[in-house]
């Protein structure tokens, strides 16, 4: 694995830093605090290809690589964690599992306009009563003619009710267990498909993360997404390469931290000099840096194997483990070197913070990573 | 229409500092990009491609390190890149390099040229014009807006009053403001194209030059010495709350007869 | 070329609408001083149409001889009309120095001159001086104001310089010199008059030049939005000759106009006095202020480098200062 970037990498980063410095923190304080959807940057975003990047010129994406998306999702999230896990979930959770297990109506019919941004994509998986247990699926899905019949709820997902396209997993077959799981694409706006209560949230606030209600929703039979009995695998799969996504989230929230820590640590004085001339403080911070470059690392390590059609599955899990908790130790540092003002609104590190306890949850929570990094260990 | 925009890959000079013990500039660490007026003709340049289908190709005159410079101008959306590059064109004033430029651009097709009105690193703005010169071509600077129609510019020109509405035939030169607009972001998809296309490089010999004309020798001013300024020495400071301030500013005031 | 051939102080005297510009006037007081030195004459070249009648006034500011070339095609300012015009009188008259003044016209002209004459042209100068050797050194800053630059044109004639708007002295004006008018009938190539002016538009902004204005209140980023500024125009209000000015970032950011900006890309100014609220001070802007009379800093950022350059510093939030300032000001002004 090369440890540099190439020159291609340099000037994407390079754009995507000046969009997210330009476009996205200007709008960070106020999406948090309106709990609102930044819709425009969506669409600025769309414009210059940010919502399809690493999916095949031929579907209508950009070409580029895992690699450059992890790097769009961590450089988003420096400064707007919000705007960094909308992209997140609608390129690994939603356009990847159709290019993977769609046929190629279905990859022809969602994945050019999803890539284009013109559409915004989501993943429904997780109930009331299956979160970790993913297996404990209780939305069913009945096949009626040429028709499934869609009944249940799913919670808390990301860009729902924005979403126009939702992959969603229901039991086709309750005694097989999770064998009998399949998974489906369902287009906003299908008679019986409703979106429910917003959740009001600690952090990523912007995002929208709702409830899906299906009551009696009829969709194509050709809306089955991979072979029935496969939504298990499928989603299991797709939560791998979102681990990603969400551990650039996690690496990118880090990294702003730290840069609007060392900013103000020059800048406050206390006891006559700035809080950064103790070498307490200089120390801690090398402490932080040292594990945000790990943690960029393993994010680069697992973006390098998937893009190499190498196994990732463990490298995900160890980057998503090791990124959220160095977020999580950051952040609370950060707020801390702020002291009374950290705890405030007046500087973003209180809402970095917030948002960084999330990327310890979903996708698999950090117990989920530990219990697959371990599974790897004593197989 | 073929579009020759001209860019020129320079430091960050709002990053540059000054070492405060030597007096000498930190240069490294301070980041390359192009230089802002370039970057306005270039989306200028794209923005007539994109209405009426124009060829764009850009040029700078540099080292091989501008690569990379050329290579964001492709993902902006130009269609060809050249690198003018020779160690003969060291030591080049605005008149040699202006006069470099001009013999590469004598080997190209152009109905328009564009260049930023100045870079940030010199400041001069004289390369454009003086390349105008070398030409023949009528100019236009300080340009904030061009609307073009069947071989005739209308250009918007900045003036210290307001504006000057010109109307210029192509074959022409402008030199365009940073202000003129706001340039497009690369898109990923340029981005894997940029690196896909070649830039190519133009050396002295491959241009339509004289040799004597060029670098140094070609070069009728010589920096005889550069200095870092001297600095004023500080007044007080005081560290205060905002009623404090006041009071200190107004009484400093009346005892400058300012109030 | 023989360089002892070519004698005399050249300045370029802009006019705009039959008004001779300040600048030509620093440029005559300048040049004044340089051909002291050189023991030459100063000599002012006046293009346009009706303008012999402003003749004397060039003569009371400084010149020995003006060079009036009174021509329609003249009236207004049109790159190829004045390049022609210009580059027939170095080429009659021989001057060993030509000053341009660094205006949107002059930084147009000189460089198309420059390289017809084929001479140096240094940009934007700051300084002049005389060599020991009777040569012209030109001072100029470059790397945005961080480095200060001295360029020499040895080998070729005339030296040229475009120098800076507001900073170099005026002569004061002098009813009784004397001096020479001389007409000059150039030459038209008219068949390279490409350029066709439609409009010339001024814009009333409704205030003054900035580097006219006695009190400068000046923002950065530290004021941050529209908002901030409505604050800095109520402070400025309160003077009787101010305006608000500000810092490039401001500008780029998209909000202040170009033509209030201060510093190297900006303009020059020497108010008397000058707040710098919330402007951090990079060199490129220091460049831009540093000769005002009287500079009041208020910054957050105790070490802001605009305190290096202030004569009042205040460590504070300016938007607690202002608005304070600005009603306690307006009370002790009311008092008189």
């Amino acid at each position: 694995m090369d440890f540099g970037i190439s020159k291609r990498e340099e000037l994407f980063l390079q754009m995507i830093r000046e969009f997210a410095e330009n476009e996205v923190k200007p709008l960070a304080a106020e999406v948090d605090e309106q709990e609102r959807f930044p819709m425009e940057t969506v669409e600025k975003m769309a414009k210059i290809g940010i919502m399809g990047i690493p999916v095949p010129v031929e579907y209508g994406g950009q070409g580029g690589t895992n690699q450059m998306y992890s790097m769009a999702v961590e450089e988003l999230s420096r400064v707007c964690a919000t705007t960094g896990v909308i992209v997140s979930a609608h390129t690994s959770l939603c356009i990847n599992p159709i290019l993977e297990y769609g046929t190629e109506e279905q990859k022809m019919k969602y994945v050019p306009k999803l890539a284009a941004g013109e559409w915004i994509g989501a993943f429904g998986l997780t109930e009331p009563n299956a979160g970790t247990d993913a297996a404990m699926q209780q939305t069913t899905a009945v096949l009626d003619g040429d028709e499934w019949v869609l009944n249940g709820t799913k919670i808390f997902i990301t860009n729902a009710g924005y979403a126009h396209v939702y992959v969603v997993m229901a039991m086709t077959n309750k005694e097989l267990g999770t064998k009998g799981i399949s998974a489906f694409i369902v287009e906003k706006g299908t008679p019986g498909f409703s979106i429910g209560k917003k959740e009001k949230k600690m952090g990523i606030r912007g995002s929208a993360t709702c409830e899906l209600i299906f009551e009696n929703c009829r969709i194509p039979k050709e809306n089955l997404l991979g072979e029935q009995g496969k939504g298990f695998k499928i989603a299991m799969n797709t939560l791998n390469g979102g681990r990603i996504g969400i551990a650039a989230q996690a690496l990118g929230i880090a990294q702003g931290a730290l840069d609007e820590t060392v900013k103000y640590v020059k800048e406050r004085k206390q006891f006559g000099k700035p809080i950064g001339a103790f070498q307490n403080t200089q120390f801690q911070l090398a402490n932080l840096d040292a594990k945000i470059q790990a943690a960029r690392l393993l994010v680069r390590e697992a973006s390098y194997n998937k893009d190499m059609h190498k196994p990732y599955a463990v490298e995900a899990a160890r980057c998503k483990l090791f990124a959220a908790e160095t977020a999580m130790e950051v952040t609370t540092k950060a707020v801390q070197f702020h002291g009374g003002y950290g705890y405030t609104r007046e500087y973003p590190v209180e809402r970095m913070m917030r948002d960084a306890k999330i990327t310890e949850i979903y996708e698999g929570t950090s117990e989920v990573q530990r219990m697959v990094i371990a599974g790897n260990l004593f197989k | 229409m073929n579009i020759v925009v001209c860019i020129k890959q320079v430091p960050n000079t709002n990053e540059i500092k000054i070492n405060p013990e030597t007096g000498t500039l930190i240069r490294d660490g301070v980041p390359s990009i192009m230089n802002p007026d370039d970057k306005g003709g270039l989306e200028m340049a794209l923005r007539l491609k994109d209405q009426y289908g124009a060829h764009v190709t850009v040029i700078t005159m540099g080292p091989p390190q501008a690569d990379i410079m050329l290579r964001e101008a492709l993902a902006m959306g130009a269609d060809r890149a050249i690198l003018l590059t020779d160690r003969k064109f060291a030591g080049a004033d605005t008149l040699a390099t202006s006069y470099a430029l001009a013999g590469a651009l004598k080997t190209l097709d152009y109905d328009l040229i564009i260049a930023g009105r100045q870079a940030i690193d010199g400041d001069t703005a004289q390369v454009a014009p003086e390349m105008a010169e070398h030409l023949g071509l009528p100019q236009v600077s300080y340009t904030v807006d061009l609307k073009y129609n069947n071989g005739l510019c209308t250009v918007k020109k900045e003036t210290e009053e307001g504006y000057q509405i010109l109307e210029v035939p192509t074959p022409c030169v402008l030199t365009v403001l940073a202000t003129a607009n706001k340039p497009r972001y690369m898109s990923v998809k340029g981005i894997m194209e940029a690196f896909d296309k070649e830039v190519e490089i133009l050396t002295a010999d491959q241009i339509d030059v004289d040799p004597a004309r060029l670098g140094l020798k070609g070069s009728p001013t010589r920096v005889k010495k550069s200095f870092t300024k001297p600095q004023k020495s500080p007044g007080q400071v005081y560290e205060v709350d905002a009623e404090e301030a006041v009071g200190i500013i107004i009484s400093k005031l009346k005892e400058k007869f300012i109030i | 070329m023989e360089k002892t051939d070519y004698k005399n102080v050249f300045v370029f005297a802009e006019q705009r609408d039959g008004v001779i510009q300040s600048v030509a006037l620093e440029l005559l007081g300048k040049a004044h001083e340089l051909a002291g030195v050189l023991n030459e004459k100063v000599v002012a070249v006046l293009p346009g149409h009706n303008i012999t009648k402003h003749a004397q006034m060039l003569i009371e500011h400084g010149a020995d001889d003006v060079i009036c070339i009174d021509e329609p095609e003249l009236k207004d300012y049109l790159t190829e009309q004045y390049a022609q015009t210009i580059c027939q009188v170095v080429e009659k008259f021989k001057p060993s120095i030509l000053m341009i003044g660094a205006t949107t016209i002059g930084r147009d002209l000189g460089p198309r001159l420059a390289a017809r004459l084929t001479t140096g042209l240094t940009a934007d100068c700051t300084r002049l001086e005389i060599s020991e050797e009777g040569e012209l050194m030109m001072t100029r800053p470059a790397f945005g104001g961080n480095l200060m630059a001295t360029i020499m044109c040895t080998e070729h004639r005339p030296q040229m310089s475009t120098v800076r708007p507001g900073v170099m002295q005026k002569m004061p004006r002098d009813p009784n010199r004397q001096g020479n008018v001389i007409a000059f009938k150039p030459t038209f190539d008219k068949s390279k008059f490409l350029v066709r002016m439609v409009e010339n538009v001024k814009v009333d902004k409704g205030k003054v030049d900035i580097t006219d204005a006695k009190v400068l209140v000046s923002g950065g980023r530290g004021v941050g939005c529209k908002e901030g500024f409505e604050k800095l125009q109520a402070l400025a209000n309160v003077f009787p000759n101010a305006e608000v000015s500000s810092s490039r970032a401001m500008v780029d950011a998209g909000i202040i106009d170009h033509d209030r900006q201060v510093g190297q890309t900006g303009k020059t100014v020497r108010p008397d006095l000058y707040f710098a609220l919330g402007i951090s001070g990079a060199i490129q802007h220091l460049a831009g202020m540093e000769e005002s009379d009287f500079i009041i800093a208020v910054n957050k950022d105790k070490f802001a480098p605009i305190f290096s350059v202030a004569d009042l510093g205040i460590v504070c939030d300016l938007n607690k200062v202002v608005p304070l300032l600005t009603a306690r000001l307006a009370s002790e002004i009311e008092k008189k």
